[in-house]
């Protein structure tokens, strides 16, 4: 009723191939992007920036670029964290090793190096497929965490190898606040997400989705593989190097090796598989899956707990979390092998034939 | 349909009662001085976190017990940090906005980034006994506060051990020391000190990194087989330890000729190895395992003997229990000096709690009357130096039980004072910070 395109006609091809082509989505998003430039700063504490809303962003641009790889190319990587933390570590070496460097270059030339690094480690993928692509990104994982270990120069030969920046600021506007940092990440998100969208929807994201499906007749109508996938690793690379970098220099503002670990790369598969896979939306709603859920379980059971009159100690709200959390992932597998992408188009389809759904 | 029907109900009723409750849970805390506990119950490091976790609390409940600070109690909450560094920041974030006046991160990783966004929220951080050695330079580390001991410290005592056991500094020329340590910012704290003093005294230093979380230890315990240096230095934590004090009795390396850090040196790391493990030796930031010791018996008899006291009764007193209770008393103490400046009985303020931190003096008498005796020495902090006591004591494993074996070392402030200085200094040129001026320290 209020969610339908009826009466919305094209008259021009580029009216038709716009990204959103119901007039209600264009308006929605619009609205959902001014209401988070503009809405959630008279909302949100800061509490929410700092724990829930800039790591929610930072990830979510992670996500975005894992997706690129996994979901829409169809390589499945385990080296993301490793991309992240080159992006991290090569931001830093730029931003500290040249004097007067701006602040966004370091962060892109964080995403240049993580580039020439996926691009190196997908040289596997034109080989090697699946589960043995994973395996062989993993290397990448390793490889990394050993080079930022043990190889001084890139910490500054800091005695603990842990690095450290501060003081951010772009074009004399300073980046100190939560609010400020909040901004800048949803700037990075904003014109990454345009970017990333535009992209799938264009000859390359058509090649790489046909390389997905099926790379025997993607390479027999004419498709290069190298071409696709090599791309793919770069894309991806490049923002998920630029999301390691924000997540070092403005989420934690000093970091190891260890934020960068297994796990990480581990998060933002999970991230991807059940937000969506192939789908932009996805990674947001995964993102805020795996970033928010966690967290919210942590503080509600022990709120729960003291309604109840139970007092929950600490080990048993993180088991709790833990198990709860696992359940959810499988029960939304279950349900929704596509993700929560899936959900939402099916919620959007549903409300196109409300009020008689069926 | 009926299952997604129950899971959305569970989900709006979830975030109705949470947004109903939190709030509530915050403003109850209003009249209390209120400690952030950052803790890891879960995870790798669990068996080590738990102690600490049930002393800082259990410490904080005596505190309470004793009547509170001039009369004002603290409340606290646990969050569980699972010793990652973004959960650590999310629950600093978190527990800042409670009121949380001083932090305590318990963790290498997030002290580092607490230090880089403390000075910004007007919070100080205690990192007894761990974090970075070079806030030790309150000159530049304002918000800083290692209280009684760093890794440098710990790193210069082991190796006076080792010369006095060997008669003397002389005769650690031509030595083989063996560092093996957990590859992180943690486990790399000890290098700069060990070559300092490599240098200083002509012993050869071989760095042997082992991966977190440290259980794959058979190559390096190969290279330890091949070079058999004269004394191994165990800088792990957590499942790495009891690894290593296993692969030396396969290895059959003398384990007497072990030295551990501090957090190597408490009872979960040597419990499973037992017997294996006798000779082994820890450095001790100042205290052991104090069974005895009159603070322990108070919160026996205030708290657990009330049924009020946190984990099994048997373990109050354990090493890292007393690390916690201390870790807490330095919190606790740091409060009621602040409260001798700005108004005894009155809740303070983070930047007045960092006045009272710079400030803390706690001579002999004071610390017998807090039931501290025979566990730590005298702690005076200044504006220069945030450690306030560079002393620490070696404590071997008999077997069941730590018992010490050295005498009181004080950390050589010739050979420390330098390194803080050049490493703070390369902080601050980093990050273009000026020292603190005279006035500053002052204020």
């Amino acid at each position: 009723m209020f969610y339908r395109e009826n009466g919305q006609f094209k008259t021009s091809y580029r009216a038709d191939q716009q990204i959103f082509a119901i007039a209600q989505d264009r308006w929605a998003i619009l609205v959902l992007i001014a209401f988070a430039a503009l809405g959630v700063p008279f909302l949100a504490d800061e509490y929410l920036f700092r724990a829930i809303l800039i790591p929610f962003l930072i990830l979510s641009l992670a996500a975005l670029g894992v997706n690129i790889l996994v979901g829409y190319c169809g390589q499945i990587s385990l080296g993301s964290g490793a991309f992240m933390a080159v992006g991290a570590y090569m931001a830093y070496n730029t931003y500290i090793r040249v004097e007067g460097m701006p602040l966004i270059v370091a962060l892109l030339s964080g995403g240049f190096f993580a580039t020439l690094v996926g691009m190196f480690f997908g040289i596997p993928s034109l080989r090697v497929k699946g589960l043995y692509l994973a395996v062989a990104t993993l290397a990448a994982q390793f490889f990394c965490d050993w080079a930022f270990l043990r190889v001084g120069w890139f910490t500054n030969n800091n005695a603990s190898g842990s690095v450290s920046v501060s003081n951010l600021s772009v074009l004399g506007w300073n980046i100190d606040t939560p609010l400020q940092k909040y901004w800048f990440c949803l700037g990075f998100l904003v014109v990454f997400g345009l970017l990333a969208k535009n992209l799938v929807r264009s000859a390359i994201g058509r090649e790489w989705m046909a390389i997905r499906d099926m790379d025997v007749a993607a390479a027999v109508i004419g498709i290069r593989p190298v071409y696709a996938k090599l791309s793919a690793f770069a894309v991806s690379a490049f923002i998920v190097g630029v999301a390691g970098a924000l997540w070092g220099f403005v989420h934690l503002g000093a970091w190891e090796p260890a934020a960068f670990s297994i796990d990480r790369s581990f998060q933002l598969l999970f991230m991807v598989i059940i937000g969506g896979m192939g789908s932009i939306m996805g990674s947001f709603f995964g993102a805020a899956f795996i970033v928010v859920l966690p967290i919210f379980l942590n503080q509600f059971l022990p709120a729960l707990g003291a309604l109840a009159g139970v007092e929950i100690s600490t080990a048993t709200v993180a088991h709790a979390e833990a198990m709860i959390f696992g359940a959810l992932i499988v029960w939304f597998l279950i349900v929704e092998p596509h993700g929560l992408a899936k959900l939402w188009s099916i919620g959007k389809q549903k409300l196109r034939l409300w009020p008689f759904p069926h | 349909m009926k299952l997604r029907q129950l899971a959305l109900a569970t989900a709006v009723a979830a975030a109705g009662l949470s947004s109903a409750l939190l709030p509530s849970v915050a403003t109850a805390q209003a009249k209390d001085q209120f400690f952030p506990v950052l803790v890891y119950r879960t995870g790798a490091y669990a068996p080590n976190g738990v102690p600490w976790a049930n002393g800082y609390v259990d410490y904080l409940k005596l505190t309470n017990a004793r009547g509170g600070v001039n009369g004002v109690k603290i409340s606290y909450e646990e969050c569980e940090t699972g010793y990652a560094t973004d959960r650590g920041v999310e629950c600093y974030e978190r527990l800042k906005g409670k009121g949380a006046t001083v932090i305590q991160p318990l963790a290498t990783g997030i002290t580092f980034a607490l230090t880089e966004k403390a000075p910004n929220d007007k919070i100080p951080l205690i990192t007894a006994g761990y974090g970075r050695s070079e806030s030790q330079d309150g000159g530049v580390f304002k918000w800083n506060f290692p209280i009684a001991g760093t890794y440098w410290i710990a790193g210069d005592i082991i190796i006076q051990d080792i010369a006095k056991k060997n008669g003397g500094f002389d005769k650690l020329k031509g030595k083989h020391i063996a560092l093996v340590y957990h590859d992180s910012p943690f486990g790399k704290e000890a290098i700069p000190i060990l070559q300092e003093r490599a240098n200083t005294h002509g012993f050869k230093l071989s760095l042997l990194p082992v991966t977190a979380p440290g259980v794959e230890q058979k190559s390096t315990w190969l290279q330890i087989r091949q070079q058999r240096p004269d004394y191994v230095i165990n800088w792990g934590w957590g499942v790495m330890n009891s690894t290593l004090l296993k692969e030396a009795q396969a290895t059959g390396y003398p384990r007497d000729k072990i030295y551990g850090v501090w957090w190597a040196g408490a009872e979960p790391d040597v419990k499973d190895v037992g017997e294996g493990a006798k000779g082994y030796n820890a450095i001790t930031m100042q205290h052991g395992a104090e069974p005895n010791a009159a603070f322990v018996k108070e919160i026996m008899e205030k708290v657990h003997a009330k049924g009020q006291g946190t984990g099994p009764k048997d373990e109050v007193g354990s090493v890292l229990y007393v690390r916690g209770a201390m870790s807490a008393m330095f919190a606790v103490e740091g409060m009621r000096r602040a409260q001798e400046r700005f108004g005894k009985g009155k809740l303070i303020t983070g930047e007045q709690m960092r006045w009272g931190l710079e400030n803390l003096d706690l001579p002999q008498a004071k610390l017998d009357a807090l039931g501290f005796k025979g566990v730590m020495r005298p702690i005076s902090t200044s504006c220069q130096d945030h450690v306030g006591s560079a002393w620490g004591r070696i404590h071997t494993w008999n077997g069941s039980k730590w018992e010490f074996t050295s005498d009181w070392y004080q950390a050589d402030e010739m050979i420390i004072k330098p390194m803080v200085k050049a490493a703070a200094d390369k902080y601050a040129a980093e990050k273009k910070l000026t020292r603190r001026s005279a006035a500053d320290c002052q204020s």
